[in-house]
């Protein structure tokens, strides 16, 4: 169901880089079917959360204004080189996903 | 033709109020999450969306520097970051202040996340980008203008 996240993050001095892109229809629900002319139901990423070694360093809400196969950047300061960044989202049908990458 | 249009498009805009109440009821159970803003992101105004996050009069701000395209072709697709360079920044979140519900996304940093978001987001129409900033218990502001060709909300 869930295909797998691209995700990498990179160190210059001691602030990671940490870049993700996800695979999610991202529907906001006012869509509607081209052939059918039935809105197509809402289903989005809704909560999306990151972690630094086990760490909490952003958590994010997310509505359907973030385009399909949404993509996030952020930095995290204190970092370095073999720490390890988790990502998870949730969407509002309970699916979710996780990937991890290590800094480099 | 162009009435049949309308009423397709009001129809449209009643279900999906249904819809959403609908998510914001299933997400009320079982989220091991923080609870989704389900009154800030349906809301459909800047201030309402404001108001359902708690952050009612945000000051402008120069030190948050928002980069986003001055046109963008597709409105689908508009790739916004933003950079607030406010000491203690804790939160960001980001408005397309002419779409259906303007509340895109908010991000809340912690533990040496830097005050930095990059995302692409979806615009039905030319409009301006606002960023909302925490810092310190005050929230901050910027905006920036987007004209978008070719909208991205609806189909």
């Amino acid at each position: 169901m869930a295909e797998p996240m691209k995700m990498r993050a990179t160190v210059s001095g001691d602030v990671a880089d940490v870049k993700v892109l996800m695979n999610h229809p991202m529907e906001t629900g006012l869509r509607k079917d081209a052939k059918t002319g039935q809105l197509i139901p809402a289903h989005f990423i809704n909560e999306v959360t990151a972690t630094l070694n086990g760490k909490p360093v952003l958590a994010a809400q997310w509505g359907g204004g973030i385009s399909k196969n949404p993509y996030l950047g952020f930095k995290v300061k204190g970092a370095k080189a073999g720490d390890k960044v988790v990502v998870s989202w949730k969407d509002n049908k309970g699916e979710s996903n996780t990937a991890e990458a290590t800094i480099s | 033709m162009n009435a049949l249009r309308r009423n397709v498009l009001k129809s449209a805009g009643m279900a999906s109020v249904v819809a959403m109440a609908a998510t914001a009821g299933l997400l009320k159970s079982g989220s091991a999450f923080a609870a989704w803003n389900a009154t800030a992101f349906d809301a459909k105004s800047v201030p309402d969306a404001l108001k359902g996050m708690g952050a009612a009069t945000p000051v402008e701000s120069k030190n948050i520097s928002i980069k986003a395209p001055d046109i963008a072709e597709n409105g689908a697709v508009v790739p916004v970051e933003v950079t607030s360079s406010i000491a203690g920044t804790t939160g960001i979140a980001i408005f397309a202040e002419k779409n259906a519900t303007p509340l895109i996304a908010s991000f809340t940093m912690s533990n040496g996340a830097e005050g930095y978001v990059s995302t692409r987001i979806k615009m039905g129409q030319t409009a301006m980008v606002r960023a909302v900033v925490t810092a310190g218990g005050k929230t901050y502001t910027a905006a920036k203008e987007v004209k978008v060709t070719i909208g991205g909300c609806g189909g």
